[in-house]
């Protein structure tokens, strides 16, 4: 039996959607994970120790005001990186890309433990300035929801066993996470008044943070996100990995 | 739609169907509340809507996994899967059926409760409209939670930790309107989002709900 040879070529994707091919993703990653590595750390090194040791203590919040650097940054990540699973997960919906499905999985753990970072500083910073670890405050119980969202999806991801299903399941949930934590966020505004001031960056807004503190916190932020950005590629090469690995070893079984 | 929907509640009324174990979970949760926090009236008073709103939830939430499982061991899903009827208004039927077995029963019950719980006078009506609004929601959220792990074996707990998340909405607006309505505070605008919410839900999640099944019966 041979396999008839098409006449003409399947036109090859270009572009962004080529590296929906594993392969061509795994060469991109490896060839620019150092860079992202080394970027990372040192804009990291450099806004924390900047905004630790060589800006001046707030008149009314003394050094506790520092925290804001690990704070905010990592309460941005938290919110994108579930956006960043919503988007891949629409791709994996739309296109069936696998990379795409697995980076979504990857993205999940260094989400939460964002989430978690910006609820455990909050709480520190909170409790010699609120006089409490812990209030029902809108944006803290939006994030404690955000929290559970991620949970929940973790969970799934890690109970269902065929990969396929399991990443249809997920982006499914993704979706209708994504629609629920919005209508949870304005619910919760709803429900109770806030003591969380403001958000402390945007672009339409005048008045932002001091510029002291301002830029050192620009630098860990673009830190944050170059770390996310590492970290989901790294554990997406190990999630493609994990996968070829055992393709390789169902195929040996059945030898 | 309609042979559906009786055989639905045939099931779930006759013998085994789990009929009322909901409402004893309800009744049974009412119960422990006073043990646990201190019989005082006043208090009992302050958090009594919250509280039966937070009891229904329970109950609705432990009643889900009959939603699907069953149906899902004995093939009935497959069935349906391939029936001219689309998906969609299967589990639209499905969850119905689910909210006549456990959430109007939890409705009739929670003024009973009510009493137990010593609830303000002008909160019994607010109480009750409240539920009777949030309800659906819950078993239609539900039949989402239920499709997604339909799959899954002992998938319980892991459908707790999906559903209650997409529960915080409907809960914050329905127990808010019951929380006003007993204080004597108005109630319109919870009341439009609780609307809101169960009538969108309505309407888009069967869409969702039949994905995840799809998948699952894949």
């Amino acid at each position: 039996m041979s396999v008839t040879e098409p006449k003409t070529q399947p036109k090859r994707p270009s572009g962004f959607w080529s590296y929906a091919n594993p392969v061509k993703f795994l060469a991109l990653s490896e060839r620019i994970l150092p860079t992202l590595w080394w970027l990372s750390v040192i804009c990291l090194a450099v806004g924390l120790i900047w905004g630790f040791f060589f800006t001046p203590d707030d008149f009314r919040q003394g050094s506790t005001v520092k925290i804001i650097y690990l704070h905010v940054p990592s309460a941005l990540m938290a919110i994108n990186a579930w956006f960043m699973m919503l988007v891949a997960s629409l791709i994996w919906i739309v296109r069936r890309h696998h990379v795409s499905a697995l980076a979504a999985k990857a993205a999940a753990p260094v989400g939460v433990v964002m989430t978690l970072i910006a609820l455990v500083t909050g709480a520190i910073w909170g409790q010699p300035m609120w006089g409490t670890w812990w209030a029902w405050d809108p944006r803290l119980t939006s994030f404690l929801i955000l929290f559970l969202f991620y949970l929940g999806y973790i969970a799934l991801w890690e109970a269902i066993e065929d990969p396929d299903t399991a990443a249809d399941l997920t982006s499914v949930l993704c979706l209708v996470g994504s629609v629920f934590a919005v209508l949870s966020r304005y619910a919760v505004n709803f429900w109770n008044q806030g003591l969380h001031q403001g958000a402390s960056l945007s672009l339409d807004k005048e008045e932002n943070v001091a510029d002291v503190f301002y830029f050192p916190l620009l630098v860990a932020i673009a830190g944050f996100v170059l770390l996310f950005l590492a970290l989901v590629l790294y554990r997406t090469g190990t999630e493609i990995r994990l996968r070829r690995t055992r393709a390789l070893l169902a195929r040996e079984a059945r030898l | 739609m309609k042979a559906l929907l009786a055989r639905d509640l045939a099931l779930a009324l006759r013998a085994g169907g789990g009929f009322g174990l909901g409402l004893a979970f309800f009744l049974i949760v009412t119960v422990l509340v006073p043990l646990s926090v201190g019989p005082q009236s006043e208090l009992l008073a302050r958090i009594a809507p919250g509280l039966l709103w937070l009891g229904a939830l329970l109950a609705c939430l432990l009643s889900l996994d009959r939603l699907l499982a069953l149906d899902w061991e004995d093939g009935t899903l497959d069935l349906l899967a391939t029936s001219p009827l689309p998906l969609e208004a299967a589990l639209s039927v499905k969850a119905l059926a689910h909210w006549i077995t456990t959430g109007l029963p939890l409705v009739l019950a929670a003024p009973v409760l009510g009493v137990l719980l010593n609830l303000p006078a002008p909160g019994f009506f607010w109480l009750v409209i409240s539920l009777l609004l949030g309800t659906p929601a819950l078993s239609v959220i539900g039949s989402f939670g239920a499709a997604l792990t339909v799959g899954v074996k002992r998938g319980g707990l892991l459908m707790s930790l999906l559903v209650l998340p997409l529960y915080v909405p409907t809960l914050i607006f329905g127990a808010e309107v019951a929380r006003r309505g007993a204080v004597g505070m108005e109630t319109q605008t919870p009341l439009l989002m609780l609307a809101g919410i169960t009538l969108g839900v309505i309407a888009i999640m069967p869409f969702a709900s039949a994905a995840a099944l799809r998948v699952n019966l894949r």
